[in-house]
């Protein structure tokens, strides 16, 4: 699925829209506030949804390689972590929604879980 | 090895400032680096036994130097020293010869020992200056506490010529790799609480591993196990730790370490869930007690070794595939630089 469709399905708003000269292809999707978690499943080029603003979201996505972050319910991260997401080339979205349902719209709409996997979870 | 570089040099009950701290590891890490062979006088004076006292004064005041050894047929028999000699003087005989007042059980170290056994041996034996030989106990030079000062305040400028260059020219550097000829170091000092800036260096890690030409699924594994280790050393240490991280051409080695509080339970700290992070942590998104099994997921080999009380080291490494061999960036040059 394309970045910008899940901008769409999110009605999210690029706070970043500088470094988004192209569209990107995403991989899948990862929902969770504990940065260890999304460390243990995320595979690169996902985009991460979280309640998390601090700098460590950014620090964990860039480890990971994960492509975009949505900040939910809302939240404005600090400036600062704006600026460090700028500089390792990581886009910025906010939504309104709450996760269970933007996680549950992005599903829906066929992005790949990258939860399914964990520990032979479902498949 | 008991006493470490810092209790040689008597540094005992002084205030240690951070900056210290990260001096001494790396003077303390040099001791180990440092071969003997690299910091010793090779041009070595030599007197021989049947030389008087009068030759003897005359040789160390020409050189500047407080004690020679003395040879015969090459092979080494003793040493004289600014003390035999006073002995001699206090009892008027200069013209007596060497062997008469030099000191016969001589104790030496070897050319390719590191710097810290002739440290430990100058601090045991409380002589000045050792000879040293090679394997077959052949005299090759002589070290004295002054050659190791320079030789690691060498050494430490020349790291900081690295650094330039690292900065500068990694497409460089990572031909030395390839080639076998280096492996490169790098070290962080971590703050503990520090979550404005957590994550930096294992950042610094990640983009210098791309730079260097690393496969981006090898620089991602090391950047998740170095950030969930650098981040347990700002959640978990008392006063903070030291990250370091050693590019080699066949693996890549990465470490924490840290001097307290310590973990009570390791087998109990690698169970996933297990966490005691504060609720300051917890808030940060920290604390889902799965960073230990990450980090296992991502290393070949991982070590977790604490005492409650002394500390926790994290070792972590990963061997390289054939195929994940650091390849030359583009734009590098194709000709190995010096
Ligand atoms: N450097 C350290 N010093 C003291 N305790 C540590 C250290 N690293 C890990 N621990 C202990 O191991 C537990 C598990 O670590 P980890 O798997 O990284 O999970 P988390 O950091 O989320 O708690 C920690 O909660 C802590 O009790
Ligand atoms: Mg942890």
């Amino acid at each position: 699925m394309k970045l910008s469709e899940i901008i769409q399905h999110a009605k999210g708003t690029v706070l970043n829209p500088s470094i988004l000269a192209h569209d990107y292809e995403i991989s899948g999707g990862c929902g969770a506030d504990l940065m260890s978690d999304v460390l243990a499943v995320v595979k690169p080029g996902a985009v991460l949804l979280t309640g998390l603003c601090n700098p460590q979201v950014v620090r964990t996505a860039q480890m990971a390689d994960v492509r975009a972050i949505i900040f939910l319910r809302g939240k404005q991260p600090p400036t600062e972590v704006i600026a460090l997401a700028t500089q390792e080339n990581i886009p910025l979205i906010s939504s309104d929604m709450g996760m269970f349902e933007l996680c549950g719209r992005l599903y829906r709409a066929g992005l790949h879980s990258f939860e399914t996997n964990w520990n032979g979870f479902h498949e | 090895m008991s006493d470490t570089i810092q209790e040689l040099y008597g540094r005992k009950g002084r205030n240690i400032t951070d900056r210290d701290a990260q001096e001494i590891t790396r003077v303390e890490e040099l001791a180990y680096d440092l071969k003997i062979s690299d910091v010793m006088t090779r041009d070595v004076k030599s007197l021989t036994p049947a030389d008087t006292m009068r030759a003897v004064v005359a040789l160390l005041r020409q050189n500047r130097i407080s004690g020679a050894p003395v040879m015969e047929e090459n092979s080494l028999v003793g040493v004289i020293s600014q003390e035999d000699l006073m002995r001699a003087l206090a009892d008027d005989d200069r013209d007596a010869p060497i062997h008469k007042y030099m000191t016969r059980n001589v104790i030496t170290v070897k050319s390719y020992e590191p710097v810290v056994k002739a440290l430990e041996t100058f601090a045991r034996t409380r002589v000045g200056r050792l000879p040293v030989v090679d394997e077959n106990e052949n005299l090759v030079g002589m070290i004295t506490k002054g050659d190791i000062t320079r030789g690691v305040l060498t050494a430490i400028r020349r790291d900081y010529q690295e650094e330039e260059i690292r900065r500068y020219r990694a497409s460089h550097l990572f031909e030395d790799i390839i080639s076998d000829r280096t492996s490169l170091i790098l070290r962080y000092k971590i703050k503990q609480g520090d979550f404005v800036n957590g994550g930096q260096a294992s950042s610094h890690i990640k983009r210098a591993l791309l730079r260097l030409g690393a496969p981006p699924q090898l620089a991602r594994q090391c950047g998740i196990a170095v950030y969930e280790a650098e981040m347990n050393l700002i959640i978990h240490s008392t006063n903070g730790g030291v990250l370091r991280v050693q590019v080699e051409p066949h693996r890549i080695l990465m470490q924490t370490s840290d001097d307290g509080p310590g973990i009570p339970d390791v087998k109990q700290a690698l169970t996933p869930g297990w966490s005691t992070a504060s609720p300051l942590a917890r808030s940060m998104g920290f604390g889902a007690g799965m960073g230990l099994v990450n980090i296992q997921r991502c290393v070949d080999k991982m070590e977790l070794d604490s005492t409650v009380g002394k500390g926790t080291k994290l070792l972590m490494e990963i061997h390289l595939r054939p195929d994940e061999k650091f390849k030359a960036p583009p734009g590098a040059s194709e000709t190995p630089s010096v």
